[in-house]
């Protein structure tokens, strides 16, 4: 049982501010995921919340309790660190017990708790081993066990996947997310990698320079970004940009032409703009419809048919570039001139200024 | 296996000129090293005669006596080497000028003269044991024994305990003034001990610890090279691994007990090597602070031999043979700590 919430948050480091003024409120078991690129502060978020950070202004409560000056061992949470941490001069079955000895949990309570993790994570066999003497995999269990037995009001997840290989990440997402479902509890899950965001979240906190750019659903953030930053750092691949100039705003969306004049059209609110004013459209590679009769006039560079999907690597004759996502395969060649059709309904504006975005009136890939 | 490791070689089967040289440039190498060691074990085993003879010899060898009939004492046998009797082994009765009163152990009625030039004392290999027992019986060797161990033991505890802490703070710790207070430890390095010796003692007498052990010790445990190898390991313990600790409950005790030091062992048993060698050879310090025989250290003891007008050269040597001892098992039980690295396989 725990909420978090942060109320603007700050943290520096001598004069540099890695934390500007963060405020969050994370419920009771949601999975909540930190994502942002690499600096943007979200280690530093979850180490404030973990304690191993002192929060230099603003307070932190832990299920309304305000924690800012608990030491790291006080505040009863756990964390899954990147490296995994795992003690090495100590068995597996020590490393779990650690943390329990130190709260002085009575010896069979800690036996009972070890045991049960370990068949939950299926690491028994491997209780009386080194880390040394594990695999990748397996000191990643062992180290979500160190957590698990500890039955933390919150964990703390510090990119621990980005250790493991592609197929072994695919898995421990799902075993991840299957031992939230199980356990219930709060966890918080810091990533750079926008598709571990995406599939195991509940609510995604998008973060840029320590600040928070967006809080929202994984398809609230893909189908509403605020701004043209959180709409490039979700989905993969990156959504496509053109830019352009309004050319006239009607009740239904906004007419614009990029340089070449050529037109597009947006289905979104177009209150805070003007005609001539600079905005960039977004339109998502899985929305660029190629190879079609009509559309826009597109070269393709590159293709990388993958049997399932296709992607196809086009620019611009003005040089800007598009890539565009085909399910299944395409006839379509290297260096061939195809035709891409932008559907108003899916396409995105943002102020070019300030890449805040314009609200979408209709939403096409909404179900 | 260990066979197989000395006779390998260079070339196929067959030594070359690589393996020739290697063979004797180490060997040579524990010639120097150990000849000097062997040199005095051997000698140690030598009556106090044997040892003021020349040339010496590289045995020890005591001469051989026989009892004889119709004498008391037993009588010291010698080979005649020329004259009449050439080749006869005699037992001499007495010496009276150039002329050795000898008699024959195989005829004991007559006495024979012999020229002291004509004959060579019969010897033996024999080990003077008595150089050993007689520091037990003569000297208070278990005292002195105890005292130097005493020392070593707590000095070397207190060090790595105080060093460790150190190091940990200045490894793990980031305070204001902790390049300052680091590089302070280090100066230190630099003041020859021979400048502290006046200071240090004025400080160790008004603290009323002189013919104290720990006179010796106090102002030993604090040693910058200690601080900064320790340092130098735990600043190779990752980061991660503390906060680890910290987020298991772990207080920052816990956290340098339970997960630096074991993981610093490494490094520790090179302080405990180098603190156990350093207490237990010190001999300048000891010899200011201790002044009363009660409290006198193995070294101090050793120097005590060595008098004015006399030195017991045997006991002397027996003595340094059985103070070389203890700190030869203290290295050969640690040093496989120095090579075995235990840490940074955790992680990754």
């Amino acid at each position: 049982m725990a909420v978090v919430e942060l109320d603007n948050v700050v943290k520096d480091y001598g004069a540099t501010r890695a934390v500007h003024g963060v405020s969050l409120t994370i419920e009771n078991g949601e999975f909540c995921v930190f994502v942002g690129p690499s600096g943007c502060g979200k280690s530093t978020l979850l180490r404030m919340i973990a304690g191993l950070e002192e929060i230099t202004d603003g307070e932190m409560r832990l299920d309304g309790q305000r924690v800012n000056e608990q030491r790291a061992s006080e505040r009863g949470l756990a964390m899954v660190f990147q490296t995994y941490a795992l003690y090495p001069h100590m068995t597996v079955r020590q490393n779990l017990a650690f943390g329990l000895e130190n709260i002085k949990t009575p010896k069979d309570e800690i036996v009972r708790r070890v045991d049960a993790a370990a068949r939950m994570l299926q690491i028994e066999t491997y209780l009386e081993r080194r880390p040394k003497q594990l695999s990748g995999g397996q000191r990643q269990r062992v180290a979500i066990g160190r957590a698990v037995v500890r039955e933390p009001r919150v964990f703390l997840f510090d990119e621990p996947l980005s250790n493991l290989d592609a197929e072994l990440r695919v898995a421990m997402r799902g075993e991840i997310s299957a031992l939230h479902r199980r356990l219930g509890n709060t966890m918080i899950y810091v990533t750079h990698d926008q598709v571990e965001a995406m599939t195991m979240a509940d609510k995604i906190v998008v973060l840029r320079a320590g600040r928070i750019e967006q809080v929202g659903a994984p398809l609230e953030l893909y189908n509403r970004p605020v701004n043209q930053f959180v709409a490039g750092f979700i989905g993969s691949p990156r959504m496509n940009f053109v830019e352009g100039t309004v050319d006239s705003i009607d009740d239904e969306g906004v007419d614009l032409r990029d340089r070449t004049g050529t037109a597009y059209r947006a289905a979104v609110d177009g209150g805070g703009v003007e005609r001539g004013d600079a905005v960039v459209l977004g339109i998502r590679p899985d929305h660029l419809d190629v190879g079609g009769s009509v559309g826009h006039e597109v070269t393709v560079n590159a293709i990388e048919q993958l049997g399932g999907d296709s992607y196809l690597y086009c620019e611009r004759p003005d040089g800007t570039r598009l890539t565009a996502h085909i399910a299944g395969q395409t006839a379509i060649r290297r260096g061939d001139v195809a035709r891409a059709v932008f559907r108003p309904e899916y396409s995105h504006l943002f102020v070019k200024d300030t890449g805040v975005a314009l609200p979408r009136l209709t939403i096409g890939e909404a179900v | 296996m260990s066979l197989a490791f000395l006779t390998r070689t260079r070339g196929r089967g067959r030594f070359d000129l690589t393996d020739w040289l290697t063979w004797a440039y180490l060997l040579l190498a524990v010639f120097l090293m150990f000849g000097p060691i062997l040199w005095i074990a051997l000698s140690s085993f030598k009556t106090e005669a044997a040892l003021q003879e020349y040339p010496p010899t590289f045995l020890p060898l005591a001469p051989v006596t026989a009892t004889v009939e119709g004498f008391d004492e037993p009588l010291q046998l010698f080979r005649i080497i020329a004259g009449e009797h050439q080749g006869k082994v005699l037992a001499q009765v007495r010496r009276i000028g150039l002329v050795g009163k000898m008699v024959d152990p195989a005829n004991p009625g007559a006495l024979i003269d012999v020229n002291i030039n004509d004959r060579v004392p019969e010897r033996a290999f024999a080990l003077a044991v008595e150089n050993y027992t007689s520091l037990f019986e003569r000297f208070n060797f278990g005292l002195y024994f105890w005292n130097s161990l005493f020392i070593t033991v707590v000095a070397t505890i207190i060090t790595v305990l105080f060093n460790s802490m150190a190091a940990f703070a200045l490894s793990k710790y980031h305070f204001r003034g902790r390049t300052v207070v680091f590089v302070l430890i280090i100066a230190t390095l630099m003041i020859p001990p021979t400048i502290n010796l006046i200071p240090i003692y004025l400080v160790v007498s008004q603290l009323g610890l002189v013919n104290s052990p720990w006179g010796v010790i106090w102002p030993a445990v604090a040693t910058p090279t200690g601080v900064f190898l320790l340092r130098q390991y735990m600043l190779t313990i990752p980061d991660d691994l503390l906060d680890a600790a910290r987020m298991d409950h772990a207080s920052e005790w816990k956290v340098y007990w339970r997960i630096v030091l074991p993981l610093s062992a490494p490094a520790l048993a090179v302080l405990v090597i180098f603190s156990v060698m350093w207490r237990w050879n010190e001999f300048l310090w000891p010899l200011i602070v201790l002044n009363r025989s009660e409290e006198f250290t193995l070294q101090l003891a050793l120097n005590s031999f060595q008098g004015e007008l006399q030195t017991a050269w045997s006991n002397l040597l027996a003595m340094t043979i059985l103070t070389l001892l203890p700190i030869t098992l203290v290295f050969a039980v640690l040093q496989k700590y120095i090579t075995t690295g235990i840490a940074q396989s955790g992680v990754k």
